[in-house]
């Protein structure tokens, strides 16, 4: 769901710490759901909007953001509208859009490494239960790394079973697909092997 | 230098190499053989990412069975496709990722990573999602990877199988310039035809070895 990721800037919130950014962003996601009236989180989903041109994106980047779950939207809008009435469907459009504009603000104006470096340190606490903060952060980092891969594998599986006349079937895809990941996930663990990280 | 004293490695039951006993000090070591026969697995073993069986492999001095985590310092390893050994979302972080490891003092850190994107020609993609760069762009940012720990020996797993052919030669350059002594698994012939010494692997034993030009000939008619 995250269209973009960091993008170099100068601007105000690229300057703001990342650890700010993400508490912002964690106020924010809950701020949302515990405001009842939909004028006022449509106010939010305003602001955060507003803040892409004070951070150096145009349009483009905008629209690149929401694009991705943009039938997420038609189709959360349409079930509450049949469920509930039209205030409660632009309610939960709004709190997800809201949500998603920020946290995609926030990735295109942090560092990958910054955002990764900050949750490390905020799970520091939890090492004396055996969390590894380390392997945490390497494991958000890698997600990041490998759904643009992933696609790509899909789509080459896709245009493959096309080829030979499976565009229709699930399994042709899906199969495939699994194996690869897990033929990928054995390489990748390799390779992190072999750079040596403990 | 490398040593390979009576090594064996066997996967449930099956042997993938037999008895290898070698002794490896030249500065450019080419290794060939048929998908299946052996040579992958043999350079596995050199950084340790595969433990022998029997026998012991040590490089200079330090044994991989013993000190698997500084001998990874010490090879580093290049893998055949650059999509699986990039593990961070941006070129500069995946270059960082590496040194991690080596807990450098920041500034050195990133004087490194600098120099190494400036000598492959990726400065201008310092802060580029790695998923967009080209292929041979993402082999090089694999090198880089690997080149940003100043190991002193370098294995490469077929590095050009899935480049085009200007980007081949792009990294063919690259492999080529390096400083350290470097070990190369392909079946592309030509990017090993001026190396010092050639392996060729088959059922898992060295059939082959000497110069190029004495091994690459009988290769090629092995292959026939």
């Amino acid at each position: 769901m995250i269209a973009g990721l960091y993008i170099d800037g100068t601007s105000a919130l690229h300057r703001a710490a990342a650890g700010a950014k993400i508490l912002a962003m964690i106020a924010l996601g809950t701020g949302v759901f515990l405001i009842p009236d939909w004028p006022v989180v449509a106010f939010v989903l305003a602001t955060v909007v507003l803040l892409y041109p004070v951070s150096g994106f145009g349009p483009r980047i905008i629209w690149a953001q929401i694009k991705p779950i943009l039938w997420l939207l038609v189709i959360f809008f349409a079930v509450q509208m049949w469920l509930n009435d039209w205030q409660a469907a632009v309610l939960v459009v709004t709190r997800i859009a809201a949500i998603v504009m920020f946290a995609s603000l926030v990735t295109l104006t942090t560092k990958t490494s910054d955002l990764l470096a900050a949750l490390e340190r905020a799970m520091l606490p939890l090492r004396p239960i055996g969390v590894n903060p380390e392997k945490v952060s390497l494991a958000i980092s890698m997600v990041l790394r490998f759904i643009p891969v992933i696609a790509t594998v899909a789509s080459e599986i896709r245009d493959a079973q096309r080829a030979r006349g499976l565009d229709r079937s699930i399994v042709a895809m899906v199969v495939p697909l699994i194996i690869r990941t897990l033929k990928m996930a054995d390489d990748v663990a390799d390779a992190i092997d072999a750079r040596s990280f403990d | 230098m490398i040593r390979i004293e009576n090594v064996s490695v066997e996967f449930d039951q099956r042997r993938a190499l037999s008895d290898i006993d070698l002794t490896l000090s030249e500065k450019r070591i080419g290794i060939v053989g048929a998908n299946g026969s052996g040579k992958s697995t043999f350079v596995r073993l050199l950084n340790g990412l595969q433990a022998a069986t029997s026998g012991r492999v040590l490089v200079d001095d330090l044994d991989a069975a013993k000190d698997g985590r500084k001998l990874r310092r010490h090879v580093g390893f290049v893998f055949q496709n650059p999509d699986n050994q990039i593990v961070y979302p941006v070129v500069e972080e995946d270059i960082a990722f590496g040194l991690k490891a080596l807990k450098l003092p920041k500034d050195e850190a990133t004087r490194r990573i600098d120099e190494i994107l400036a000598r492959y020609d990726l400065s201008d993609f310092k802060t580029h999602p790695s998923h967009l760069l080209s292929g041979g762009q993402k082999q090089l940012l694999a090198i880089s990877g690997v080149l940003v720990m100043a190991p002193r020996y370098i294995v490469f797993d077929e590095p050009t199988t899935l480049l085009d052919l200007r980007n081949r030669n792009r990294v063919a350059r690259a492999i080529a310039e390096l400083d350290q002594t470097v070990i190369t698994v392909s079946h592309d012939l030509d990017l090993i035809a001026d190396y010092d010494r050639i392996l060729a692997f088959e059922d898992g034993k060295v059939v082959l070895d000497g110069e190029p030009s004495d091994v690459l000939p009988k290769y090629r008619e092995m292959m026939a």
